[in-house]
């Protein structure tokens, strides 16, 4: 992968990743493909992630998303990712297809909240959270591609760190991104 | 003995087989999820289609003819599949890392062996209460794919007709045969046919959970291909 000599180095793909409805599961993961880290590093540099605290996403090759849409905060984010990113992935479970959070979708969400905020036990005079600095709820968490264009999908709660490695080392090479070898689950 | 081209291979038949059965049995695999070998054919979950004579038709529900040349594992054939997948999942409330079926599960092995990485349509979450009342099983309708197997199995085997499918297109759903419309108030057994019949993870047995943890259950090491040509064999 290193460039041939007298070439002018490659610049390296800009990659944010951000973590919306999720459990930052999927970042651990990503995590766990340990010492590739160091060679990926050589390839890409992280725009905003978690990783780097930038706050706002900037001009990208390749976004990473885990997680749903829960609330309307998400929802700037993920369009955001989808202006700024030429490919964009859904990473894990939750972004493919709402994943656990989504299992409150057949719920009204102002009994959800009544529920966790007035009626929990052990709660004395419980009131729903109404800072308006706190983004607004919305009434069912959707799956990413139900908001904007997704280029690809990586299920999996989360995906190992080899399907990670595979699926990224695919797509960095120019490769459409394939889940052989038992690297495909959706749990 | 007759025979017809299964994409392009031959494969002997006897009078009255189905293509799909006439395939399993030569070693060839066509999908399915409502077939069942001990029961006529459904042809309700549309997994084998294949092309027959220029036409789309249910493997399982069609009988063999003499000299066709039938397609099934082409890439027209399986993008059909991966859609009639997606549909599947959409259409009910399908979270694998919560399902204690997950790794035995036909619909999820099936979406791996056609590499469904999405499910492509809007969600349509719906509202499916489990039904819990029995001390034995556990009812979790939100995963019901209307393959009528525990009814036909409960009908036709266990002698209860326990389960039915009742209302049409989206509305259709699965209901026990009780007043109260509770598996506690019939006299479902744990040991019922119907018990252990379900391709996907809506009847379950209370108790085993996860004993088999996840990564060691059928589908994790094997396709479903694999299992199902060797229980074929057997």
């Amino acid at each position: 992968m290193s460039p041939a000599p007298g070439s002018p180095p490659a610049r390296k793909l800009r990659v944010p990743t951000t973590s919306l409805a999720g459990c930052f599961g999927c970042h651990m993961s990503f995590l766990d493909i340990d010492e590739h880290l160091f060679e990926l590093v050589e390839l890409i540099e992280f725009d905003r992630s978690p990783l780097t605290d930038i706050k706002e996403v900037g001009p990208c090759d390749i976004g990473l998303i885990e997680g749903g849409v829960c609330n309307a905060e998400n929802v700037h984010v993920l369009r955001a990712f989808r202006r700024q990113c030429k490919t964009l992935i859904a990473l894990g479970a939750c972004a493919v297809n709402g994943g656990l959070p989504a299992q409150r979708n057949h719920l009204s969400l102002s009994e959800c909240l009544r529920e966790v905020y007035q009626f929990r036990p052990g709660i004395e005079n419980g009131q729903i959270p109404n800072d308006p600095e706190l983004p607004l709820p919305l009434d069912k968490v959707r799956p990413i591609h139900e908001v904007v264009r997704i280029d690809y999908f990586l299920p999996g709660c989360p995906p190992s760190g080899p399907a990670i490695w595979k699926f990224l080392t695919d797509l960095i090479a120019g490769r459409t991104p394939r889940l052989s070898d038992g690297l495909l689950h959706y749990d | 003995m007759k025979q017809f081209l299964l994409d392009g291979q031959p494969v002997p038949f006897e009078d009255g087989q189905s293509i799909l059965e006439a395939a399993r049995q030569a070693g060839h695999y066509i999908p399915s999820l409502c077939w069942h070998k001990d029961f006529p054919a459904h042809g309700s979950c549309k997994l084998c289609i294949v092309k027959a004579a220029g036409r789309h038709v249910s493997a399982c529900a069609t009988p063999a003819k003499e000299g066709w040349e039938v397609e099934s594992a082409t890439p027209e054939m399986n993008g059909e599949r991966r859609a009639l997948l997606q549909m599947l999942f959409v259409e009910g409330n399908h979270f694998c890392p919560s399902c204690e079926k997950s790794g035995n599960c036909e619909l999820q092995a099936l979406g791996y062996e056609y590499e469904m990485l999405t499910s492509r349509f809007r969600h349509f979450y719906p509202d499916r209460p489990v039904d819990a009342s029995h001390p034995d099983v556990l009812l979790d309708f939100n995963r019901c794919i209307f393959c009528e197997l525990c009814v036909r199995a409960s009908r036709d085997v266990d002698g209860k007709a326990v389960f039915a499918l009742t209302g049409r297109g989206i509305n259709k759903h699965l209901v026990v045969n009780a007043e109260s419309g509770r598996l506690g108030d019939t006299d479902f057994s744990k040991d019922d046919l119907a018990a252990r019949i379900c391709p996907v993870g809506v009847i379950l047995r209370k108790g085993p959970g996860f004993a088999v943890p996840i990564g060691e259950r059928t589908y994790d090491g094997q396709s479903i291909r694999e299992q199902k040509l060797k229980e074929e064999e057997s």
